[in-house]
């Protein structure tokens, strides 16, 4: 294998080798990880390519541990992600509410698995699309991408070391079996052409008076100094003040947890992506993400060959939602069918949204949703 | 123009680096759109074995073979189990030392096994295969079959699965001739 960096050029690639070469393309120089099906690609590839870059591979004990890891190498000035499955998400919950909580940007990649428990370890899902919002304790928002294709795992995990820096906020790229184990044409483009949003880093020298939790600006967004540096730091998980040091009065907790929320919801507009098909005059809208939008877009395609207006909207960010897009949505669309590999957990979300039923296209996990049943469901709705 | 193939074999036979081959050339060098999935469980090593291959003119969306336009047989066990899968008007390409076909009808036989140990280790039984594949399918042109192994197979090996590759086709296109 070359040992570029950046492996440039056109590649028919596996879904999780180009999430790991997304990963070296943005930059990644540390990955903590246990193995788990259907991720593991990803760390057998980064365990290879990391250290030909002059990176670190760790095999951690878990994924309590990795999560940790990937915290720590962050803390210290590196861009460091993580990968797992369902039982390994779930065993990092824990930890990422301390990256939260400390404000420490890192990447957590979720391939998901039939679920709940061990499942069906070689088999997709959608089903922790929810966990991914809610899985750790308290109130906090996060941000999730749903990659459809090769080319997305590399995109994406672009993206999502970009957007982790800019907002010092965990981003959790939430794939599929499908999507992971796909083999697809993905091209890398040159090095120059890879985004790179650098953090925001302190303007005071490191022996001055320096505040690291003080979020001075419009974003809500506190510059990072880095372990090492010179700085006096203290991380904690405990509610802290500007310092970063323990206070425990209901007015700090209350302003920072608000904070760490207002962080993703105030610059939600700027986060969030879609990918929309024939929505101009679309009647009928289905919604879905993931490998689950492959099909949905045929479906599209054939009800539009029939002469039914249906369009397609695919949240490429399932958190923050595309909110304000289905409100606009919602205000001329007559029908909306969800399809999604779990037994409806956005659906929901859209429900709350539109303030109303959808038509749910639901399955537990274990093969993907294929799109005749789609297919009818909008012919159904175009009956009614 | 959409086709659905099936390689299968048993693991070991080189079943998965051949369909991510010819997805290659499809994908790469031809200018087709190309997607590769392959059966994957926990009994992928020893036992059954297969890659499968979608090729189009536009996007693919479903990524999944349901019902190949091209089966090739590499294991009777593989035979058997998607023979009944192939459409009506499918090929299905055998490995004639391996497989002992229920019927004729769109069969293609290479010795693919035997050829490769002519050529010097049956290993590369997946290139004769290829080659033969390239020929009696039509589905994807040859230099860009060879470009894809050039670029994908171990330095050292890439003189011998040319080799292999190029047995297959001079098998093909004799065969092809005489009938």
């Amino acid at each position: 294998m070359s040992k570029q960096t950046v492996l440039t050029g056109q590649h028919f690639m596996h879904g999780d080798h180009a999430c790991a070469e997304g990963a070296l393309a943005a930059g990644c120089r540390f990955f903590g990880g246990y193995p788990i099906t259907p991720s593991t690609e990803i760390a057998e590839r980064l365990a290879r390519r990391l250290p030909e870059v002059g990176g670190v591979f760790i095999q951690m004990e878990d994924e309590l541990g990795s999560t940790a890891a990937v915290i720590g190498a962050s803390a210290g000035g590196a861009r460091a992600m993580t990968a797992t499955s369902g039982p390994g998400f779930s065993l990092m919950m824990e930890n990422l509410g301390l990256a939260v909580m400390m404000e420490i940007p890192c990447v957590l990649v979720n391939i998901q698995r039939g679920s709940p428990s061990t499942g069906l370890p070689t088999m997709a899902g959608q089903s922790d699309v929810m966990q991914a919002r809610w899985g750790s304790h308290g109130d906090y928002a996060i941000v999730a991408y749903a990659p459809w294709s090769p080319q997305e795992m590399f995109d994406l995990t672009v993206l999502s070391f970009n957007t982790a820096d800019r907002y010092r906020v965990p981003v959790l790229l939430m794939a599929d079996e499908v999507v992971g184990h796909m083999v697809e044409r993905v091209e890398i483009p040159a090095t120059g052409e890879i985004p790179y949003w650098p953090r925001k880093r302190p303007i005071a020298p490191p022996n001055g008076r320096f505040l690291p939790f003080l979020a001075e600006d419009d974003d809500l967004v506190p510059p990072i100094a880095h372990a090492g540096e010179g700085y006096k730091l203290h991380f904690t998980g405990l509610t802290h003040d500007a310092l970063g040091y323990p206070d425990m009065t209901a007015t700090t907790h209350h302003d920072l947890v608000t904070r760490l929320k207002n962080k993703v919801r105030d610059n939600a507009k700027n986060i969030i992506r879609v990918d929309e098909y024939y929505l101009d005059d679309a009647d009928i809208v289905v919604i879905a993400y993931g490998c689950t939008a492959r099909s949905a877009r045929r479906s599209v395609r054939l009800a539009r060959q029939k002469g039914i207006r249906a369009g397609l909207l695919r949240p490429i960010t399932l958190w923050p939602f595309p909110e304000e897009r289905l409100k606009e949505l919602a205000m001329t669309v007559d029908s909306f069918i969800v399809a999604e590999m779990n037994l409806g957990q956005i659906a929901l979300e859209i429900e709350r949204i539109i303030r109303g039923p959808v038509k749910g296209i639901f399955h537990a996990g274990g093969s993907m949703i294929a799109p005749e049943p789609i297919l009818q469901a909008i012919e159904e709705a175009n009956g009614v | 123009m959409r086709k659905e193939v099936r390689i299968a074999g048993f693991g070991g036979q080189g079943i998965g680096l051949a369909g991510y081959i010819l997805g290659k050339a499809l994908a790469l060098y031809d200018g087709r759109e190309a997607v590769m999935t392959q059966s994957y469980g926990p009994e992928a090593r020893g036992g059954a074995s297969s890659a499968n291959i979608i090729v189009s003119d536009r996007e693919i969306a479903y990524p999944f073979v349901q019902q190949p336009d091209i089966l090739v047989a590499m294991s009777q066990e593989a035979y058997a189990k998607y023979y009944p899968t192939v459409r009506p008007d499918g090929l299905i390409l055998i490995d004639s030392d391996l497989v002992t076909p229920k019927d004729v009808k769109g069969h293609y036989f290479i010795p693919a096994t035997q050829l490769a140990e002519d050529c010097g280790r049956r290993i590369v039984a997946n290139m004769v295969m290829l080659g033969y594949f390239c020929v009696v399918t039509n589905l994807v042109r040859r230099k860009a079959m060879e470009k894809a192994i050039d670029t994908t197979v171990k330095p050292k090996t890439r003189a011998l699965n040319l080799k292999a590759f190029a047995t297959g086709t001079e098998f093909g296109t004799r065969e092809l001739s005489r009938s």
